[in-house]
Protein backbone atom coordinates (compact mmCIF):
# COMPACT_ATOMS: atom_id res chain seq x y z
CA UNK A 1 0.00 0.00 0.00
CA UNK A 2 1.73 2.94 -0.88
CA UNK A 3 2.15 5.21 1.66
CA UNK A 4 1.05 8.49 0.43
CA UNK A 5 -2.68 6.80 -0.85
CA UNK A 6 -5.16 6.11 2.09
CA UNK A 7 -6.99 2.91 1.73
CA UNK A 8 -10.27 2.65 -0.30
CA UNK A 9 -13.47 2.67 2.01
CA UNK A 10 -16.01 0.11 0.93
CA UNK A 11 -18.19 3.02 -0.21
CA UNK A 12 -15.52 3.41 -2.52
CA UNK A 13 -15.66 0.05 -3.47
CA UNK A 14 -19.27 -0.68 -4.45
CA UNK A 15 -18.76 2.28 -6.94
CA UNK A 16 -15.25 1.24 -8.65
CA UNK A 17 -16.57 -2.78 -9.38
CA UNK A 18 -17.72 -2.41 -12.33
CA UNK A 19 -14.87 -0.21 -13.38
CA UNK A 20 -13.01 -3.11 -12.01
CA UNK A 21 -14.74 -6.09 -13.81
CA UNK A 22 -14.23 -3.92 -16.66
CA UNK A 23 -10.60 -3.68 -16.58
CA UNK A 24 -11.36 0.06 -16.75
CA UNK A 25 -9.46 0.97 -13.60
CA UNK A 26 -5.73 2.49 -13.63
CA UNK A 27 -2.81 -0.36 -12.35
CA UNK A 28 -2.39 1.81 -9.14
CA UNK A 29 -6.23 1.67 -8.50
CA UNK A 30 -6.56 -1.40 -9.17
CA UNK A 31 -3.86 -2.38 -6.85
CA UNK A 32 -5.79 -0.36 -4.13
CA UNK A 33 -9.13 -2.37 -4.88
CA UNK A 34 -7.45 -5.77 -4.54
CA UNK A 35 -5.99 -4.83 -1.57
CA UNK A 36 -8.74 -3.98 0.23
CA UNK A 37 -10.85 -6.86 -1.18
CA UNK A 38 -8.27 -9.23 0.13
CA UNK A 39 -8.74 -7.90 3.76
CA UNK A 40 -12.76 -7.48 3.60
CA UNK A 41 -15.33 -10.08 3.58
CA UNK A 42 -18.04 -8.12 3.10
CA UNK A 43 -16.59 -6.59 -0.27
CA UNK A 44 -15.47 -9.75 -1.17
CA UNK A 45 -19.20 -11.17 -1.02
CA UNK A 46 -20.53 -7.91 -2.32
CA UNK A 47 -18.54 -8.25 -5.58
CA UNK A 48 -19.41 -12.10 -5.33
CA UNK A 49 -22.89 -10.86 -5.42
CA UNK A 50 -22.43 -8.80 -8.37
CA UNK A 51 -20.85 -11.61 -10.75
CA UNK A 52 -23.91 -13.62 -9.75
CA UNK A 53 -26.08 -11.06 -10.84
CA UNK A 54 -24.33 -10.89 -14.12
CA UNK A 55 -24.35 -14.05 -14.22
CA UNK A 56 -28.19 -14.62 -13.46
CA UNK A 57 -29.40 -11.89 -16.31
CA UNK A 58 -27.18 -13.89 -18.57
CA UNK A 59 -29.52 -16.78 -18.20
CA UNK A 60 -32.30 -14.90 -19.36
CA UNK A 61 -33.69 -16.96 -22.37
CA UNK A 62 -35.65 -15.78 -25.25
CA UNK A 63 -39.25 -18.03 -25.45
CA UNK A 64 -40.35 -19.77 -28.18
CA UNK A 65 -42.41 -17.52 -31.01
CA UNK A 66 -46.13 -18.13 -30.71
CA UNK A 67 -47.91 -19.23 -33.69
CA UNK A 68 -48.96 -15.92 -34.05
CA UNK A 69 -45.65 -14.80 -34.72
CA UNK A 70 -44.35 -17.58 -36.75
CA UNK A 71 -47.79 -16.41 -38.99
CA UNK A 72 -46.39 -12.61 -39.47
CA UNK A 73 -42.92 -13.87 -39.73
CA UNK A 74 -43.87 -15.79 -42.45
CA UNK A 75 -45.81 -13.74 -44.30
CA UNK A 76 -42.91 -10.84 -43.99
CA UNK A 77 -40.23 -13.65 -45.18
CA UNK A 78 -42.72 -14.53 -48.51
CA UNK A 79 -43.22 -11.36 -49.32
CA UNK A 80 -39.41 -10.40 -49.19
CA UNK A 81 -38.89 -13.70 -51.49
CA UNK A 82 -41.49 -11.96 -53.56
CA UNK A 83 -39.62 -8.70 -53.69
CA UNK A 84 -36.59 -9.86 -54.24
CA UNK A 85 -34.85 -9.59 -57.48
CA UNK A 86 -34.51 -13.32 -58.97
CA UNK A 87 -30.35 -13.67 -58.64
CA UNK B 1 -24.51 -1.43 -44.09
CA UNK B 2 -26.90 0.27 -41.87
CA UNK B 3 -23.97 2.78 -39.77
CA UNK B 4 -24.79 6.32 -40.53
CA UNK B 5 -24.43 8.79 -38.15
CA UNK B 6 -22.49 6.78 -35.88
CA UNK B 7 -18.88 8.04 -34.29
CA UNK B 8 -15.96 7.39 -36.55
CA UNK B 9 -13.97 5.27 -34.32
CA UNK B 10 -16.92 2.53 -34.17
CA UNK B 11 -17.18 2.31 -38.23
CA UNK B 12 -15.21 -0.55 -38.54
CA UNK B 13 -15.46 -2.79 -35.40
CA UNK B 14 -14.41 -6.36 -36.30
CA UNK B 15 -16.80 -9.02 -35.89
CA UNK B 16 -16.07 -11.73 -33.54
CA UNK B 17 -14.25 -14.54 -34.66
CA UNK B 18 -17.31 -17.28 -35.62
CA UNK B 19 -20.05 -15.17 -36.07
CA UNK B 20 -22.85 -17.51 -34.64
CA UNK B 21 -25.08 -16.59 -37.01
CA UNK B 22 -23.31 -16.41 -39.84
CA UNK B 23 -24.23 -19.92 -40.86
CA UNK B 24 -28.00 -18.89 -40.83
CA UNK B 25 -28.14 -15.96 -42.15
CA UNK B 26 -25.89 -17.73 -45.62
CA UNK B 27 -29.20 -20.15 -45.48
CA UNK B 28 -31.70 -17.16 -45.34
CA UNK B 29 -30.09 -15.81 -48.29
CA UNK B 30 -30.44 -19.15 -50.38
CA UNK B 31 -34.06 -18.25 -49.40
CA UNK B 32 -34.69 -20.60 -46.45
CA UNK B 33 -37.51 -20.37 -44.51
CA UNK B 34 -36.99 -22.38 -41.45
CA UNK B 35 -33.45 -20.74 -41.20
CA UNK B 36 -34.97 -17.20 -41.30
CA UNK B 37 -37.28 -18.34 -38.63
CA UNK B 38 -34.81 -19.46 -36.23
CA UNK B 39 -32.60 -16.04 -36.43
CA UNK B 40 -36.38 -14.56 -35.62
CA UNK B 41 -36.22 -16.99 -32.73
CA UNK B 42 -32.88 -16.08 -31.10
CA UNK B 43 -33.52 -13.04 -31.10
CA UNK B 44 -36.91 -11.26 -30.95
CA UNK B 45 -37.36 -11.37 -27.22
CA UNK B 46 -34.27 -9.32 -26.78
CA UNK B 47 -35.18 -6.89 -30.24
CA UNK B 48 -38.42 -6.66 -28.31
CA UNK B 49 -37.06 -6.01 -24.82
CA UNK B 50 -34.87 -3.28 -26.80
CA UNK B 51 -37.50 -1.57 -28.24
CA UNK B 52 -40.17 -0.97 -25.41
CA UNK B 53 -37.39 1.23 -23.83
CA UNK B 54 -38.16 3.75 -26.93
CA UNK B 55 -41.64 3.22 -27.55
CA UNK B 56 -45.12 3.42 -25.42
CA UNK B 57 -46.52 0.22 -25.85
CA UNK B 58 -46.19 -3.83 -26.95
CA UNK B 59 -47.87 -3.32 -30.04
CA UNK B 60 -45.69 -0.46 -31.29
CA UNK B 61 -42.38 -2.49 -29.55
CA UNK B 62 -43.69 -5.68 -32.04
CA UNK B 63 -43.95 -2.82 -35.38
CA UNK B 64 -40.44 -1.91 -34.77
CA UNK B 65 -39.68 -5.29 -34.37
CA UNK B 66 -41.08 -6.42 -37.64
CA UNK B 67 -39.86 -3.40 -39.49
CA UNK B 68 -36.74 -4.48 -38.00
CA UNK B 69 -36.90 -7.76 -39.73
CA UNK B 70 -38.16 -6.52 -43.03
CA UNK B 71 -35.21 -4.01 -42.95
CA UNK B 72 -32.58 -6.82 -42.06
CA UNK B 73 -33.88 -9.46 -45.15
CA UNK B 74 -33.66 -6.44 -47.45
CA UNK B 75 -30.62 -5.09 -46.20
CA UNK B 76 -28.72 -8.98 -46.28
CA UNK B 77 -27.18 -8.83 -49.19
CA UNK B 78 -25.45 -5.69 -48.64
CA UNK B 79 -24.19 -6.99 -44.89
CA UNK B 80 -20.51 -7.55 -45.48
CA UNK B 81 -20.29 -9.03 -41.61
CA UNK B 82 -18.00 -5.87 -41.08
CA UNK B 83 -19.43 -6.29 -37.71
CA UNK B 84 -21.54 -9.30 -35.78
CA UNK B 85 -24.90 -9.97 -36.64
CA UNK B 86 -26.43 -8.88 -33.54
CA UNK B 87 -24.46 -5.29 -33.40
CA UNK B 88 -25.66 -5.12 -36.91
CA UNK B 89 -29.40 -5.81 -36.05
CA UNK B 90 -29.73 -3.88 -33.02
CA UNK B 91 -28.04 -0.83 -34.50
CA UNK B 92 -31.59 -0.88 -36.95
CA UNK B 93 -33.58 -1.55 -34.07
CA UNK B 94 -32.79 1.35 -32.35
CA UNK B 95 -32.56 3.44 -35.46
CA UNK B 96 -36.01 2.83 -36.12
CA UNK B 97 -37.68 2.74 -32.92
CA UNK B 98 -35.49 6.74 -32.44
CA UNK B 99 -37.90 7.28 -35.39
CA UNK B 100 -41.02 6.23 -34.28
CA UNK B 101 -40.62 6.45 -30.24
CA UNK B 102 -41.45 9.52 -28.22
CA UNK B 103 -38.06 9.66 -26.26
CA UNK B 104 -36.13 11.47 -27.97
CA UNK B 105 -32.26 10.49 -26.83
CA UNK B 106 -30.04 12.71 -28.27
CA UNK B 107 -28.36 13.37 -25.04
CA UNK B 108 -28.04 10.46 -22.20
CA UNK B 109 -27.83 12.17 -18.67
CA UNK B 110 -25.92 10.10 -16.69
CA UNK B 111 -26.23 10.11 -12.50
CA UNK B 112 -23.02 10.92 -11.25
CA UNK B 113 -24.32 10.09 -7.27
CA UNK B 114 -23.83 6.92 -5.08
CA UNK B 115 -25.44 3.64 -6.19
CA UNK B 116 -25.48 2.36 -3.37
CA UNK B 117 -27.51 3.74 -0.56
CA UNK B 118 -25.29 5.82 1.38
CA UNK B 119 -27.27 4.49 4.63
CA UNK B 120 -25.86 1.39 4.25
CA UNK B 121 -22.06 2.84 4.98
CA UNK B 122 -20.64 4.31 8.42
CA UNK B 123 -19.26 7.87 8.13
CA UNK B 124 -15.84 6.60 7.49
CA UNK B 125 -17.55 4.62 4.30
CA UNK B 126 -17.35 1.13 5.84
CA UNK B 127 -20.12 -0.92 5.66
CA UNK B 128 -22.89 0.08 8.35
CA UNK B 129 -25.26 -2.50 7.15
CA UNK B 130 -23.25 -5.33 5.26
CA UNK B 131 -24.31 -7.22 2.92
CA UNK B 132 -25.79 -10.62 4.12
CA UNK B 133 -23.92 -13.47 2.32
CA UNK B 134 -26.14 -15.39 0.09
CA UNK B 135 -23.94 -16.23 -3.03
CA UNK B 136 -23.34 -20.39 -2.03
CA UNK B 137 -26.89 -20.71 -1.61
CA UNK B 138 -28.86 -18.80 -4.63
CA UNK B 139 -26.68 -20.86 -7.19
CA UNK B 140 -29.36 -23.63 -6.31
CA UNK B 141 -31.95 -21.33 -7.68
CA UNK B 142 -30.55 -19.93 -10.25
CA UNK B 143 -29.87 -22.91 -12.23
CA UNK B 144 -33.81 -23.95 -11.37
CA UNK B 145 -34.61 -20.07 -13.28
CA UNK B 146 -36.34 -19.29 -10.03
CA UNK B 147 -34.95 -15.62 -9.81
CA UNK B 148 -36.06 -14.74 -13.60
CA UNK B 149 -39.21 -13.07 -12.91
CA UNK B 150 -37.35 -10.74 -10.19
CA UNK B 151 -34.72 -10.09 -12.75
CA UNK B 152 -36.78 -8.97 -15.67
CA UNK B 153 -39.16 -6.91 -13.52
CA UNK B 154 -35.73 -5.37 -12.07
CA UNK B 155 -34.51 -4.52 -15.56
CA UNK B 156 -38.35 -3.33 -16.66
CA UNK B 157 -38.06 -0.90 -13.68
CA UNK B 158 -34.82 0.47 -14.82
CA UNK B 159 -34.65 3.81 -16.13
CA UNK B 160 -34.38 3.32 -19.76
CA UNK B 161 -30.94 4.41 -20.97
CA UNK B 162 -29.22 1.81 -17.84
CA UNK B 163 -32.00 -0.81 -19.24
CA UNK B 164 -30.43 -0.62 -22.48
CA UNK B 165 -27.16 -1.44 -21.79
CA UNK B 166 -27.75 -3.69 -19.07
CA UNK B 167 -30.22 -5.33 -21.76
CA UNK B 168 -27.20 -5.28 -24.53
CA UNK B 169 -24.43 -6.31 -22.05
CA UNK B 170 -25.75 -8.45 -19.64
CA UNK B 171 -28.63 -10.57 -21.11
CA UNK B 172 -27.47 -10.46 -24.97
CA UNK B 173 -23.57 -10.78 -24.54
CA UNK B 174 -22.73 -7.78 -26.66
CA UNK B 175 -18.84 -6.79 -26.19
CA UNK B 176 -18.59 -2.98 -24.33
CA UNK B 177 -17.74 -1.58 -27.53
CA UNK B 178 -20.74 -3.11 -29.44
CA UNK B 179 -23.09 -1.60 -27.15
CA UNK B 180 -20.92 1.96 -27.72
CA UNK B 181 -21.74 1.11 -31.26
CA UNK B 182 -25.17 0.66 -30.57
CA UNK B 183 -26.74 3.34 -28.31
CA UNK B 184 -23.73 5.44 -29.89
CA UNK B 185 -22.37 6.02 -26.00
CA UNK B 186 -18.84 6.87 -25.10
CA UNK B 187 -17.19 3.96 -23.23
CA UNK B 188 -16.93 5.73 -19.77
CA UNK B 189 -20.77 6.53 -19.83
CA UNK B 190 -21.71 2.79 -21.32
CA UNK B 191 -19.54 1.58 -18.21
CA UNK B 192 -21.57 4.08 -15.41
CA UNK B 193 -24.94 3.51 -16.70
CA UNK B 194 -23.77 -0.50 -17.05
CA UNK B 195 -22.96 0.04 -13.37
CA UNK B 196 -25.71 1.45 -12.21
CA UNK B 197 -27.93 -0.95 -13.96
CA UNK B 198 -26.46 -4.20 -12.42
CA UNK B 199 -26.28 -2.26 -8.90
CA UNK B 200 -30.22 -2.40 -9.38
CA UNK B 201 -30.42 -5.43 -10.26
CA UNK B 202 -28.07 -6.75 -7.59
CA UNK B 203 -30.67 -5.09 -5.08
CA UNK B 204 -33.35 -6.71 -6.38
CA UNK B 205 -31.67 -10.74 -6.00
CA UNK B 206 -31.64 -9.43 -2.58
CA UNK B 207 -34.79 -8.18 -2.03
CA UNK B 208 -36.14 -11.69 -3.65
CA UNK B 209 -34.17 -13.17 -1.35
CA UNK B 210 -35.17 -11.47 1.65
CA UNK B 211 -32.06 -10.05 2.76
CA UNK B 212 -32.41 -6.94 1.78
CA UNK B 213 -31.66 -4.04 4.41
Amino acid sequence: MPLLRRPLACQQMVELITDYLEGALPRSERRRFEAHLAGCEHCSEYLAQMRLTIAATGRLRAEDLTPAMREEFSAIFAGWLAERPAS
Amino acid sequence: MAVRGLPAPWRRLPAPAGDPDAALLARVRAGEEAAFMELVRRHEAALLRLARSYVPSAAVAEEVAQETWLAVLRGLDGFAGRSSFKTWLFQILVNRARTTGVRERRSVAVDAGPSVDPGRFDSGGAWSAPPRHWVEEIEERLSAGALAPAIDAALAGLPPSQREVVLLRDVDGLSAPEVCQVLELSDANQRVLLHRGRTRLREAIEGELGGGI
